[in-house]
């Protein structure tokens, strides 16, 4: 696999160079018959096998005329790609599990329409798009984010097999684009506030304050914070309560990793603390976030949101 | 099993295969039996309706059992489901019931290979010059559903359509070049179907009353002649079939067996011409009597009928020659003459009578002969619609009805002569034709069929004799557009009196044998002469293909070129402004590729200051020329940029 993989490289140059904006040229860009483009091949043969053996004149000039045909439609679908420029846009932060969107704009600087241009990222995960004469058309490229930190853009296959699909024209283009993500983010109860605002005529301890109610214990739950006697009133199975407080108005808070169960693994307390991150920009506190080698100071807004998603996707084991 | 979302076929592509479909089929319902064009036509409408109506097609089981029947009827009428006829049948049947299970890009790509396919199949019955345009719009028509399909429903039907053409043009010069330099091999490849070349009308081998006569009313071209020099005189044109010697009383046929070879002694110094022949499916050759100097493949047959070894069922070409004067077996096998004296006992007793009289009478043969031609002369006449005849036919004939067409003044002379003792036979042919003005040929249409006779003279061996010119001269003087009264039965081109008329109806034919000899006739033999002139003597097939392989590249190369170039931005205001900018550069003012006009105007202020008095009016007219509401601000930019200095 990893021979059969560099020779490819080697043969086909298929890692672009990265730099933006890219134009298709000849040595890009590769060319094959298709599965009809074979059948197509097959019938002319058959054709021509008949048109010698009843002598039928224009029973050659049909078989010729087509043959012909095939071979403009390999030039005209190498053209389709040909001379496209690709320019890389931008790509959203996204969270862990969900797809990242890919941002790239496919211009067109010649007077035809270049129709049904294939990309694909991913097997399966097909965008058909056309660029209109002297137009540009933005797509964007769904890849599916499965771990936090930073996503490149895998080699994206762009194909077309306008304007007969006797041939797919390809080539492989790898912008250099990535896109962060950010923990999937596991939502969790809020830890305690740790801090009165500023201006403060808040109660006493911010969020243990007004009993709310039991809900059940989730791993995330500090040990202080389970109703022991309620919990041994049932029997059965069920979880360990914890009591649940409505925490006061504008309270702050100290996301800490050190808060949370040490028995789970690196990536669970991550996406607890992601989790709480969304939760604590909702309730529309103040909030920090403390890792073991870094400290977000305290703080509220989208800004903020930000730059904890960030620091949890970049956060190194 | 359902299809993936990008390989099903969108709503919209149907109608071009269903156009796809009825462009390739349609011209097949002039060929096929009746049901199977309704069998088929019901099928297209039925999946048409369906697409119509957005409803589910039909279930396979219910398809299969079509199948089942539809192929059945083809078995009942072809008694076969292979060979030509039968295939095509089922191919046309195929193609109206895919588009019943068309769901996919792939089924979609079945049915437009078909459609290609079936094409090829119109050439059977016809490579006319109609057929031949009828089908590049077929093939334009299914090209541009590949388009379509392949394009999805962005682009429009013009643009569709536009597409295709183009495609299709770019094609042509590759068809040239494959046509003129592509190996060709001289077919069959292997044995052709029984039914290869039915349905060609031609002279039969046998002549009985009627026969001719309805030949004579078909104004299809039997064949073609180019004579090197001129064109000799109509009474001389005798263009030699099949010689019948075997009379049952009503239908005179061939000898069937062998003859020895003939003793021909040519008086006049020979002509030599080339005829193109149109497909009879029959071996003999229709050449020019008498026939000298023939090429090593075909002979003379021992009657002096040219024949092939195989029959002719397509068009061909032959080089041929004549001497009109001629003597033929002046010594013949006493067998052969025993055979032309011979006839059915019992029959035809008034002739029998009328020959002996002449015998007795006449001391010469060929007294008896002019006896029997004047009393054609006086009292009969020529008809292509003559009394239907019984038994003792030429009794009939020559006493009571006295109306005929050439076969029944052969047959009756033949007769009355055997009587007399003379021997004689009747030949089968044609005679005359009409020159083309406009390419100079001679075409002979199935309407010049003819029957003539030979008799036997002691010294003179064969000789021959037409009666039927002694009964109407100007059929053979002049054709038989003049020998008939007028109203007669002739096909309506003959009846043709007005002058430009006749004029667009040579024209026509001179464009179709140029068609046939140009385009039609190129065969091995043709492309071997074709090379020669280009210098490529004693051609194999490695030097044709090198030769074939260097000009499809270099047709790849300029195709390829042109299409792939770019160019240049053609707006005008854009081209003028490259214009002004040069103009600057001059002056050693360079536009920085990021910079706008009106930033350069600024530091066009800043720096040269006495250039910004004009170039300023130059930016403001440019702005206006190409963003301006109205686009036809050229001229003051053109003035702006005169007055640069």
């Amino acid at each position: 696999m990893g021979v059969v993989a560099s020779l490819k490289q080697k043969l086909f140059r298929w890692q672009s160079d990265g730099t933006a904006p890219l134009r298709l040229g000849q040595r890009r860009i590769f060319i094959i018959p298709t599965r009809g483009g074979l059948l197509y091949a097959l019938a002319l043969i058959v054709m021509l096998l008949g048109a010698i053996n009843y002598m039928l004149a224009l029973g050659h000039a049909l078989v010729f005329l087509l043959a012909g045909l095939g071979i403009t439609g390999m030039v005209h679908t190498f053209r389709n790609l040909y001379g496209l420029v690709i320019t890389p846009g931008r790509c959203a932060a996204v969270f862990a599990g969900e797809m990242a969107h890919f941002q790239l704009t496919l211009g067109n600087d010649r007077p035809t329409a270049r129709l049904a241009l294939e990309l694909e990222a991913e097997p399966g995960q097909l965008v058909i798009t056309a660029v209109d004469s002297e137009k540009s058309t933005k797509i964007s490229i769904p890849i599916s984010a499965e771990k936090r930190g930073w996503l490149d853009l895998p080699r994206v296959r762009l194909s077309s097999r306008y304007p007969l699909g006797l041939f797919v024209a390809w080539s492989y283009l790898q912008p250099a684009m990535r896109c962060l993500v950010y923990p999937r983010p596991h939502h969790s109860p809020l830890p305690a506030p740790v801090a009165m605002p500023a201006s403060g005529e808040q109660n006493g301890d911010g969020g243990q304050e007004d009993f709310a109610g039991f809900r059940a214990r989730q791993p995330a739950d500090s040990p202080r914070h389970v109703a022991w006697k309620a919990s041994a009133r049932d029997t059965g199975e069920r979880p360990l309560l914890v009591k649940q407080f409505a925490g006061g108005a504008q309270v702050e808070m100290q996301l800490d990793w050190t808060l949370i169960d040490p028995a789970l693994s690196p990536e669970s307390r991550l996406s607890i603390l992601a989790g709480w991150v969304i939760s604590a920009e909702a309730a529309g506190c103040s909030y920090g976030l403390r890792l073991p080698n870094q400290e977000i100071p305290r703080h509220a807004g989208a800004a903020q949101q930000r730059r904890c998603l960030e620091a949890l996707a970049l956060f190194q084991v | 099993m359902s299809t993936p979302a990008h390989l099903a076929l969108d709503h919209g592509a149907a109608p071009w295969l269903f156009a796809a479909a009825l462009a390739t089929i349609a011209p097949h319902f002039l060929y096929q039996p009746i049901w199977l064009s309704a069998f088929a036509g019901l099928m297209l409408f039925w999946g048409g309706w369906l697409w119509w109506q957005n409803l589910h097609l039909p279930n396979r089981w219910l398809l299969m059992l079509l199948v089942i029947a539809g192929s059945a009827g083809i078995f009942i009428e072809f008694r076969t489901l292979f060979g030509r006829e039968a295939g095509v049948a089922m191919l046309v049947m195929f193609m109206a019931m895919k588009l019943l299970e068309v769901k996919s890009q792939r089924d979609a790509m079945v049915v437009v290979t078909l459609g290609y396919f079936l094409l090829l199949t119109h050439f059977f019955n016809s490579q006319s010059i109609p057929t031949g345009l009828w089908l590049l719009t077929a093939m334009w028509i299914v090209t541009a559903t590949l388009v379509r399909l392949h394009g999805g429903p962005a682009s429009s039907l013009r643009a569709t359509l536009r597409y295709a053409g183009l495609l299709s043009a770019q094609a042509i010069p590759f068809m040239l070049v494959l046509y003129l330099l592509f190996p060709r091999i001289a077919g069959p490849l292997w044995g052709l179907p029984q039914d290869a070349h039915s349905g060609q009308t031609g002279l039969s081998d046998t002549m009985s009353p009627g026969s001719i006569a309805h030949l004579a009313q078909s104004s299809e071209i039997a064949f073609r002649v180019r004579f090197d020099g001129e064109i000799p005189a109509k009474d001389k044109l005798y263009w030699r079939g099949p010689v019948m010697e075997n009379f049952d009383g009503t239908t005179w046929r061939p000898f069937p067996g062998r003859y020895a070879a003939e003793q021909l002694e040519a008086i006049s110094p020979p002509i030599s011409y080339e005829t193109t022949l149109e497909a009879h499916n029959q071996r003999w050759l229709l050449a020019l009597e008498a026939p000298s100097g023939l090429p090593a493949e075909i002979g003379l047959n021992g009657t002096l009928t040219v024949a092939t070894r195989q029959a002719i069922n397509t068009r061909q070409r032959f080089r041929l020659s004549a001497s009109l004067d001629y003597r033929f077996n002046t010594s013949e096998n006493p067998a052969v003459l025993r055979r032309n004296l011979s006839l059915p006992a019992g029959q035809n007793q008034q002739t029998q009578a009328l020959a002996i009289g002449w015998r007795e009478s006449e001391k010469t043969p060929e007294a008896i002969i002019q006896k029997a031609l004047t009393l054609f002369a006086s009292e009969f006449f020529y008809t292509l619609r003559p009394p239907l005849l019984g038994e003792n036919g030429v009794d009939q004939f020559l006493f009571q009805t006295k109306r005929g067409f050439c076969e029944h003044y052969a047959a009756a002379f033949v007769v009355l002569m055997r009587h007399a003792g003379i021997p004689a036979r009747v030949v089968g042919g044609y005679q005359g034709g009409e020159r083309n003005p406009i390419d100079g040929y001679l075409v002979i249409r199935q309407s010049d069929a003819h029957a003539w006779t030979e008799v036997w003279l002691e010294g003179r061996g064969w000789v021959r004799v037409d009666p039927t010119a002694a009964v109407s001269p100007a059929r053979i003087e002049t054709g038989i557009a003049n020998a008939l009264p007028d109203g007669a039965d002739l096909p309506a081109f003959m009846q043709v009196r007005s002058e430009w008329l006749r004029t667009l109806r040579y024209r026509w034919e001179a464009v179709n044998n140029a068609w046939n000899q140009q385009v039609l006739g190129y065969d091995p033999k043709r492309q071997r002469e074709f090379l020669s002139r280009l210098g490529l003597t004693d051609t194999d097939w490695r030097s044709m293909a090198t030769v074939l392989g260097l000009c499809c590249s270099l047709l790849l190369a300029v195709i390829t070129a042109w299409t792939l170039y770019q160019r240049p931005d053609q707006d005008p205001a854009m081209r003028l402004w490259h214009k002004a900018l040069r103009q600057l550069a001059r002056r050693q003012v360079n536009c920085a590729s990021w910079e706008s006009p009106l930033a350069l105007a600024r530091r066009v202020q800043h720096e040269r200051p006495e250039l910004a008095e004009p170039f300023n009016q130059v930016v403001a007219a440019y702005l206006l020329a190409r963003y301006g509401k109205n686009n036809n601000d050229l001229k003051s930019l053109r003035t702006a940029i005169a007055q640069l200095p």
